[in-house]
Parts: C-alpha cells; structure tokens; sequence
C-alpha cells in the first residue's frame, strides 16, 4: 500500500519500536505531526526547547540502552538541536534525530527556515542523510537506527523536505540492512587477545581503566568478573561510572584530572594497564609526556579503531565489541593453568592502600555553612545508592561523580566529552520516562539548571518527578576556581547575580520548591523531598561559596602532580 | 567512496576538522557508478598518517582505504598552462611543451595553451623551465594514482 512520507516516518518507529519521540513541532514538519497526532503506539513528548528534545532522547538513550529518538522543525530547529546533538555525538550515544527541512525546490534559494541542516550537523553526527525521494526515506531511516545502534554509537540525523512528507511511495520495512562501507568488527583478534592474556598474567602492578564502553556495551557484569580474577585495582572514568561497583574494595574511584589519589597513581605506576572502552583523554591522563615517563604495557580494547593509539602508543590493541572481547578474556583466563602473581598482588595493593589513605576526598565535616560533597554523601545514603543520577557541568558535576558510589551501570547519567550545561535537567526527564518508577535525581548548579529551567514545564506536563538537587554557591564554581587557582583570584564574570527565587520559581511551575541554608537541614530535606514520589521537588541548597574540587592535576600536569586538599 | 551527494564535503571537513593538511584531492565517479574514487596526497608523520587512515575508514560513505605507498604505485597529474606566445616567446614555448612531453591545445597569436602529464615533480619542473614572466594562468588537477602492476584496489 501506498503511504505519504509523513505516515512513513511514523510506521518506521512503530517498526523500531520506539516507545517515546522527544520533540518540538514547525513548519517543515506539520505533515509528520498530523501523523503522530493520528496514532498511539509511541507517546510524543512535548519539550520546551529542541536542545531539551535531544538531550532527553539522549538520558532516554543511557538509560535505556535502546536508541534515543528527537524530531525538530527546520532551521531554528535543528540549529536549537546541534548542541544537543554534540552531546550525543562526544559520549557516543545512539540518537536519531528526524528534522523537517524547507521543500526540495526552495532548498538552497535562502527559504523561510532554511538552514544546510546536514552540512552544519556533519561534524558532530556519527552519519546523516537528506532525504529527497519519499522512496528512499523507509530504508534510509533503517539505515539511521542501525548505524546509530551499532558498531561504536552515536547520533544519526535524518533530514526530511516537506514535500518527502507528502509524496506517496509503497511502504517496506527492511527487516535487516546490510552496508559495503559500513562494517563494525565484532570479535576481538584472538591472537592479540591471548598476548593480553599473558601480559595481565605476568604482571606485577596490573590496573584495570575502563570508561564509557564498558556502559554502552553492556559488559558491566563480564568487567567485574575479569577485575576481581585478575584481584587488580580498577578505575572507571566519568563516563564509565557504574561500570564496576564502586563500593568493591578492588574499586580505586575514578582517574584523570579530579580523580582520586590512589586511582592517578595507580595509573601512573603500573606495569600492564588494561583500557577498556576508554580513550585516554586529557581529562584523563593529563601530560602524555609525563604519562609515558614511567614504563608500562598497555592493552587497549575499543569497538573504535581510531581510538586506539590516538593519543597514546599502545603495545596490544584489540578492536572489538567490549563485552564480546571480555567474555573471550575470562574464557581463557579460566582455561588458563597460570594464575595471577599473588605475591606481587600483595605488595601492589600495600602501595595502593597507602595512597588511598591519603583520603583524598577529605572534606570540612564541621563546617556551619553547607559543603557540597556533604549533600551529595547524604543524598546517596537516602537513595541508598539506588537512584538514576543525572548532572549538569562544573563542580557539581565532579563531587556527584566523586560521591555518589554507583554500583551499577546506566546509573550516571552526564555529558563527559562536550560538557554541556543544560544537559541535567533534559536528560533527567528522558531518564525518568525510560524507569518511570525509579528515582531519579538531577545534581545541578545555579549556572547550568537556568540554561535548560525552561523544562520545568515539561516535567509538568508529564507529571515527571524528579528530584533537582541544586548546589547553589553563586558562582560558577569550577569557572571561579581557575580563576583562584590559575588567575590570581581575578573572578572575571563567574559570580552569579541576580539570581531567581527558585522556590518561587518551582512553585510557579506547579512543583515543590525547597530552600536548605543550614547544614543541619540537609538531611532532613532531602529525606522528605525523597520521600514524595509523585512530585518534583526542587531543592536549592545554599552551599560554600569557597570550596573547590579536590583533588586537581592542573591542565599540562601529569597523574601524580596533584593538587590536594 | 560511495557516490553520494555529500561524500566529498564529508571528507574535506575530516580534513579540516582534525588539523590534517591535504595537499591535493580529486574524486570521479568509477565504472561501477555507485562509487566514486578519490586520490588524497597528504603529509605527516607515521602516526598521523595511521589517524587519517582510520578517520577516513570511520566515515560511513568510505569503503576503502589504502595508503599507496604501501607498495609501488604510479601518480598522475593533468596540468593545464596558458603562455605567452608573441614573438620570440612563441618559439620557446613550443620547444618546452616537446621537451616535456607537453600537447599544445589551444593556439592564439598572442598565447599557447599546453597540456602536461606526469607526476607532481615533472609538472613542477616544467613551471620553472618556463620563464615566470610568460605564464598567464595555471590549473593543475590534483594526482591520481593506482597501484603498480597486479596491485588492485578491489571491494
């Protein structure tokens, strides 16, 4: 039967199964939105801005594991969605954003609302298509859900003419797809595999780094059984949070540049390092140079081939899937006759435990005024550890990330590699739509929640109950600590004036505001906002204006030239 | 490469995006009209040449990619040249373009318009042989090149 290309685009997501389409109508996409209005197997959600569309269908996407999807107008439409779209794009996570575009004859003739909408997304999309015959356009958003999917993930925008709306063409779902140009490798090379295999074996200091690709391949459970096989120490980074339990005693927190001492010098100190769907970024490792004066093996496992001896010359690359790479790992492991060199173990872990008795985390617990990294340890002994945590960007970020222990994965939600502010309180809306039942907490500052409040609405209409943790020192905290730390305390604009009543704020909105002022508060607050489930509740906490995040390997550092507390 | 709309800006913005210099890049469509094959000359050390190699893979309209100088090849590179042809000029000008293996294409009384073939270096040397003075315009394709004997570059 013939369809129109709008009723197309609807057919296709019944067909992926999409659940929930995050999105904002306009021109362009009118046909698409008479569509959606028509049926009721996906539930359309209604965002504030398109920025707030993508970054929820992302939340949606890390939390879920499935693929996230966002549907914009054109123009100012899809422009509002880059930023989210680079969200998606620098943490690898499956989107597909549908954008309306102007007709294909007033394409390139400077229409109302017409931007090169594939040209400007290029560099931040994994792949894009325009779609300009409504013949194509079932097989092309096939190709956007596979390719987004598969391999190593990301965003996929599909941009669609008005007129691709409208035109009439026999629909087919593609039950599979296949691509010349595009084949992720799967299994690792069994070869190199087993070279890792008798490195880790032989090592004296192994250390396990492993980052976001543990989360997106689901390999969370294979990662703690090779750890606690190998006994080694075992770092996770920002995005990679969750993927080992943080309260297992082989856990050393998380690396790079507010990483924990123990965890940097591990790093540091090693002889076999095992990456594992991680990058080795300069949040990570700080100074290459300074990295690579000590000697060290290093294996490095990722899906991406282009990660692998990016940064750093890595001695056994496996390109695969992380957790099909893993499971062969702990197959040979427990084949193996060898066993790990307890006694070096032994003497590994006295050092380790040295350093981490430097309690790097060390806070003023008798402070009158209100420590950040105190809301967060309580809030994570109230949620008991349980709750689906989101954040914006800036100090907030790094203490959520230092305090909340995750023990599971897809429970740390956050922008890593763009650090976007605004991307909490999205994010935690497509988190929340993802486990409607769970608790889901937004950690956020005064800076970042005033660069997507807009959402409030949203969460409103949806009735989304999330618990917004704000952190409210006046400042743009992490900005204002460079500035301490690195510019002679010149606070050039980082002071946050004029800020909203934001009890009042939330109340406008219909939510539940609260205002915490005293330290003795906090707990008590945070365990009645906790406590109703049916409502948001808006905490504003008023926290030291002063504190900073510790501990810091400055900019062009390396791992063990920390600034400590 | 796929031979979609696209493609080649995919490519460029690669290019530009990483800090990689391209020195030249051409692209045509093959015989098989779904593909289309471009030839990239670019520098830079081993490892950022392997960066580019896995870029250039990544890229879901790529299908292939090989570094020819992996093993012998061959470059070839079009130039076209318009010179001086007045007088004394018009005689030398002719003596060159033989000396070079160069065809004269296009003949005014006052300017010659030669066409060259060979390597980037040949092509190079035949702009020096002339006199600076007597060139009125240039336009050079870019190289391409194909693997030496049994070497193909086959999907």
């Amino acid at each position: 039967m013939e369809l129109t290309g709008a009723e197309i685009v609807v057919r296709c997501l019944q067909e992926e199964g999409v659940e929930f389409v995050f999105g904002y109508p306009g021109g362009a996409v009118l046909n698409i939105y008479d569509e959606v209005f028509k049926q009721d197997t996906f539930k359309h959600v209604l965002v504030r801005h398109e920025q707030a569309a993508v970054h929820a269908a992302d939340g949606y996407a890390r939390a879920s594991g499935r693929v996230g999807v966002a549907l914009v107008t054109s123009g100012p439409g899809a422009t509002n969605a880059v930023t989210g779209i680079a969200t998606a794009y620098m943490d690898s996570i499956p989107v597909v954003i549908l954008s309306g575009q102007v007709p294909t004859p007033a394409i390139g003739l400077d229409a109302f609302q017409e931007v090169d909408t594939v040209g400007i997304t290029r560099p931040c999309v994994k792949h894009n298509f325009l779609v300009k015959d409504v013949g194509q356009l079932a097989e092309t958003i096939k190709k956007a859900f596979y390719i987004a999917a598969s391999g190593r993930p990301g965003p996929v925008l599909v941009d669609i003419p008005k007129d691709v709306t409208q035109y009439r063409a026999e629909f087919s779902y593609p039950k599979s797809i296949s691509m010349r140009s595009y084949n992720p490798v799967i299994k690792g090379h069994p070869g190199q595999i087993k070279k890792a295999i008798q490195l880790l074996l032989e090592a004296k200091r192994p250390m396990v780094y492993a980052g976001g690709g543990v989360i997106l391949s689901d390999a969370a459970p294979q990662l703690t059984e090779l750890v606690r096989m190998l006994g080694s120490p075992c770092t996770n980074t920002l995005m990679g949070l969750g993927g080992f339990p943080a309260t297992d005693p082989l856990s050393v927190g998380m690396p790079g540049m507010h990483g924990t001492y123990e965890a940097n010098m591990a790093m540091q100190h090693c002889d076999v390092l095992l990456a594992i769907g991680a990058r080795f970024d300069d949040r990570v490792i700080g100074n290459p140079a300074h990295f690579f004066q000590e000697q060290r093996q290093i294996i490095h496992i990722d899906i991406d081939p282009a990660s692998i001896a990016k940064r750093v010359k890595v001695d056994v690359p496996i390109v695969g899937h992380v957790r099909e790479v893993l499971d062969e790992m702990i197959r040979l492991l427990k084949a193996s006759k060898e066993q790990p060199d307890q006694a070096a173990l032994k003497t590994w872990w006295t050092q380790i435990e040295l350093w981490r008795s430097r309690d790097c985390l060390k806070y003023d617990r008798r402070s009158e005024i209100i420590k950040p990294q105190f809301v967060l340890e309580k809030m994570y002994e109230i949620t008991r550890g349980d709750a689906f945590v989101t954040s914006d960007v800036g100090q907030h970020q790094m203490w959520a990330a230092q305090f909340y222990k995750f023990d599971r994965p897809r429970r740390w939600v956050n922008s890593g590699g763009l650090g976007t502010m605004g991307f909490g309180l999205p994010a935690a809306m497509g988190v929340q739509f993802a486990h409607p039942g769970a608790t889901v907490a937004c950690v956020t500052g005064e800076g970042s929640i005033q660069m997507c409040i807009q959402e409030l609405a949203t969460c409103k209409q949806f009735n989304l109950p999330l618990k917004i943790v704000l952190l409210n020192n006046r400042y743009l905290g992490m900005v204002r600590q460079w500035q301490e730390f690195f510019y002679g305390n010149r606070y050039s604009e980082s002071y946050v004036d004029a800020l909203p009543d934001f009890v009042k704020l939330a109340e406008s909105y219909g939510h539940v505001g609260m205002r915490i002022e005293q330290p003795g508060d906090v707990e008590g607050a945070l365990q009645e906002a906790f406590a109703m489930k049916d409502r948001l509740v808006f905490m504003n906490f008023l926290t030291d204006q002063t504190e900073n995040v510790y501990p810091m390997v400055p900019g062009g550092k390396g791992l063990s030239e920390m600034i400590l507390v | 490469m796929e031979n979609e709309a696209g493609a080649l800006s995919r490519v460029a913005g690669l290019f530009s995006a990483r800090g990689y210099n391209i020195e030249s890049l051409t692209v045509a469509p093959t015989e098989d009209e779904t593909l289309s094959r471009m030839t990239i000359v670019t520098r830079g050390s081993e490892e950022v040449i392997e960066q580019i190699i896995k870029q250039l893979n990544k890229l879901v309209d790529v299908v292939k990619v090989v570094d020819l100088n992996d093993g012998l090849h061959i470059e070839r590179e079009l130039m076209l040249v318009k010179v001086k042809a007045a007088g004394k000029d018009r005689e030398e000008a002719k003596r060159l373009a033989d000396i070079f293996r160069g065809r004269i294409i296009d003949v005014t009384d006052k300017t010659y318009t030669i066409e060259l073939t060979g390597p980037g270096s040949k092509l190079d040397a035949f702009l020096q042989a002339l006199d600076r003075s007597a060139i009125l315009e240039t336009v050079r394709t870019g190289a391409s090149g194909v693997g030496r004997g049994d070497r193909v570059l086959k999907l």
